[in-house]
């Protein structure tokens, strides 16, 4: 009993991250059939935001909250991936709209940029880069009306943008001067440490689990309960259920699918950002962060199927509960006395890597059975 | 005015052929030996890209997993070098095995003793495991993105495999060819590495002339087809699952001749050819030399790799941002390549808006259409 509570803990923590991960992936692909890859380098961002939040709350002033720094990272980090996202999706991938190939490579291409960018762009400016760009993208969308539908606005928007520059600049001074760690430019490894009533174990049941494990559960968990309320419940939400039903026809209807696009987009890629956040409390946080989880991500969402959130959920903690039964080698010590030519295939399974070997054999067998996935989306059209 | 509509006289066309030809057998007096084996590289670099551009130009089959099949070419071949030059070591086995304490041959390796059997293995297996794959995912009716995110994840399937057999083929480390021998030669030595070359070179014109035979005629327009519209090929009476699975064997095997030749050439083979990055490069040689063209995949994948090699030695990391912004160029910019843009209504179009040349006179309607047929 308390070792399958452990393995179904350890697998519901993989399957978690997976989850939180998968999640913004999934909502983009559903609306737009589009594999943004570069959702991996948006989740590095988050994770990056979460080491740069940890830095500033060492400052003298803002020493006493510390401890809650992991809270504040986790909204920083939505809003600097959401920034990015937008950004991508206005200059990029609304140009690419019906070719999903075409914007897989753009996307990619996006991703190498990414990586290079932290690597070799002092983190003070990038955070001051990420300042600007919020300023810039949501400062003329908060104008009075009045000023939106004037003539004059494209000034308004310039000087706005004008503005935006400014103080990015000056931010990423200020954080280069006050904190050394910020101001120069490294491709080493960084390393979030959680505060400290995150750290140690909690026992449930005589069982003892991790705090930070048990932390990104948490996470996950609030994520998708935001997010589904957010789909099933807001008028945004049902403009975008609509739109990933039936783009022509909503909008004919009246709803803006431009509108909808920026809104999933950003979304999407701030989820990318919230796991980030988890990621960096798994191990340390480097350009080539995103990389390791963007292809579970990938798997979760074509074994999950499209346009339905109990498909990713589902899917995740699957994958998660099966690599680590396979991975970990526990049906040996669930079934000690099994013959031995399959204790040796199981063996032989037993590494991580070897696990993903494994895993992925089992999905593409899968596919076999349900080719869309676990809940396909239902149409009447020859392509899907 | 495209440029292959225009027929050159047989002279002219002969001449050209007959100065490639001795270009190739003078290149290796005329390069240091370091340009030139950089060179024999891209050459057979550019095999692989052939085979993405028949199935992503041709077919319309995004595969970000041609790395496997390029892989399993150079193991073949490695496998092959390392055995037959492994006679001092203990055991008559590959050196490595001794670190690992294996005594006995792993049974695959037998069949590799002979060259015969080598030579066959070396493109055969990537194109039967290239035809499986495919078999398993066009019997499904799995296209488009999903084909694409499925080749790359059966690629960490394959990089995960191989980097973490030490016992079976070295691991991460990968097998060395460079020390073993060859008709009784280092395969590292200058010599032997002309010789390389001259295969390699002319190889990469028998690839192109092969593919430039399977675009030709009706099963190169049911590929396009397939490309253009493939519920239509099929309520026409055609299987595209047939068409798409050989199609993808081709290219495999392409991607496995391609391996085993740069394999040589580099002296290693190891599970970074196996990496998700290498595969996706394929993929924007053939996008920025011009898909569908199959010139442009071979010139792509010379010039980008020699650009590459070029800023890498000049500014090392300038070249993530050239190739991330070359990717996204290639495809919001230039959707159809270099070549393409040059053999469609590219310079015409940029002769027209500085105004050199005179507007084509047409129906409003039909400019119109185009510009909707931009927009999808």
């Amino acid at each position: 009993m308390e070792l399958l509570l452990d393995s179904l803990f350890n697998g519901v923590a993989i399957g978690s991250v997976l989850l939180v991960a998968a999640l913004g992936l999934a909502i983009v692909f559903g609306l737009m059939g589009v594999i943004n890859l570069a959702h991996g380098e948006l989740m590095m961002l988050g994770a990056y935001t979460t080491y740069v939040t940890q830095l500033i709350f060492k400052l003298p002033i803002l020493k006493p909250f510390y401890n809650s720094y992991i809270i504040v990272s986790i909204f920083l980090a939505f809003i600097v991936s959401g920034v990015v996202g937008i950004l991508l999706e206005k200059t990029i991938i609304r140009k690419l709209y019906g070719s999903p190939l075409e914007t897989l490579l753009a996307t990619w291409g996006v991703s190498l940029i990414l990586q290079q960018f932290v690597r070799s762009v002092p983190l003070a400016y990038g955070t001051g880069l990420v300042i600007s760009l919020l300023i810039g993208l949501f400062l003329p969308t908060s104008f009075p009306s009045k000023i939106k539908e004037s003539i004059n606005f494209k000034y308004y928007k310039f000087s706005s943008w004008l503005f935006a520059a400014l103080t990015g600049v000056l931010t990423g001074s200020v954080i280069s001067s006050s904190v050394s760690k910020l101001s120069r430019a490294s491709a080493r490894n960084v390393d979030v440490t959680a505060p400290s009533w995150m750290r140690g174990q909690v026992e449930i049941l005589g069982t003892a689990f991790p705090k930070t494990r048990l932390m990104i559960i948490v996470i996950t968990l609030i994520s998708v309960i935001a997010i589904t309320l957010f789909l099933n419940q807001s008028a945004w939400g049902m403009r975008i259920r609509a739109v990933t039903q039936n783009r022509q026809m909503s909008d004919c209807l009246g709803i803006s699918t431009e509108k909808v696009d920026i809104i999933t987009f950003g979304i999407g890629s701030g989820l990318a950002g919230v796991a980030g956040v988890a990621v960096s409390l798994l191990g340390s946080v480097g350009p080539n962060v995103g990389g390791n989880y963007i292809v579970g991500c990938f798997m979760v969402v074509v074994l999950g199927g499209v346009g339905n959130l109990l498909g990713t959920v589902l899917a995740s903690f699957g994958i998660g509960i099966m690599t680590d039964l396979i991975g970990a080698g526990r049906l040996l010590s669930i079934w000690p006395d099994m013959p031995l030519p399959l204790s040796n295939t199981i063996n032989f399974f037993a590494t991580t890597s070897m696990a993903r070997v494994m895993i992925f054999a089992l999905i593409v067998i899968f596919l076999q059975f349900k080719p869309t996935g676990l809940f396909p989306q239902k149409g009447r059209m020859v392509e899907n | 005015m495209s440029l292959s509509k225009i027929k050159f006289d047989k002279k002219i066309v002969l001449s050209f052929w007959i100065i490639l030809i001795a270009l190739i057998i003078a290149a290796p007096a005329i390069l240091p030996v370091f340009r030139l084996n950089l060179l024999g590289r891209y050459l057979s670099l550019s095999i692989v890209a052939l085979g993405v551009d028949l199935i992503w130009g041709y077919t319309g089959l995004l595969s970000l997993g041609q790395g496997i099949f390029f892989a399993l070419g150079g193991y073949c071949a490695a496998m092959y070098l390392q055995i037959t030059s492994s006679s001092e070591f203990p055991n008559n086995i590959p050196e490595f095995f001794a670190l690992y304490g294996v005594e006995k041959l792993p049974f695959f390796w037998e069949p590799f003793r002979s060259p015969v059997f080598t030579f066959f293995a070396i493109w055969i297996i990537p194109a039967l495991v290239a035809g499986l794959i495919g078999f398993l995912v066009f019997r499904n009716r799995i296209k488009g993105v999903y084909f694409s995110i499925l080749t790359q994840a059966s690629l960490l399937v394959f990089f995960n495999f191989f980097n973490g057999q030490q016992k079976l083929i070295n691991g991460t480390n990968g097998l060395k060819t460079d020390v073993t021998q060859l008709f009784g030669q280092m395969v590292g030595s200058e010599s032997m590495q002309r010789l390389f070359f001259w295969i390699t070179a002319f190889l990469v014109i028998a690839a192109w002339f092969f593919a430039k035979w399977v675009v030709k005629g009706r099963f190169g327009n049911i590929l396009i087809g397939i490309r253009d519209d493939e519920p239509r090929v099929r309520f026409t009476g055609y299987n595209p699952v047939i068409f798409k699975t050989i199609i993808f064997s081709i290219a495999g095997g392409l991607a496995g001749i391609s391996g085993a030749l740069y394999t040589v050439q580099s002296g290693i083979v190891s599970p970074q050819f196996m990496t998700v990055p290498f595969s996706i490069e394929m993929v924007i040689w053939v996008a920025v030399g011009g898909r569908g063209t199959l010139l442009g995949a071979i010139l792509g994948a010379v010039f980008i790799n020699y650009a590459k090699s070029l800023v890498s030695e000049a500014l090392p990391a300038s070249w993530m941002f050239i190739q991330g912004g070359l990717f996204i160029l290639v495809v919001t910019a230039l959707p159809e390549g270099v070549l393409g843009w040059i053999q469609g209504d590219g310079p015409r179009n940029l002769l027209q808006r500085f105004g050199l040349k005179r507007k084509i006179e047409t129906y409003p309607s039909l400019e119109v259409k185009n510009k909707e047929g931009i927009n999808e």
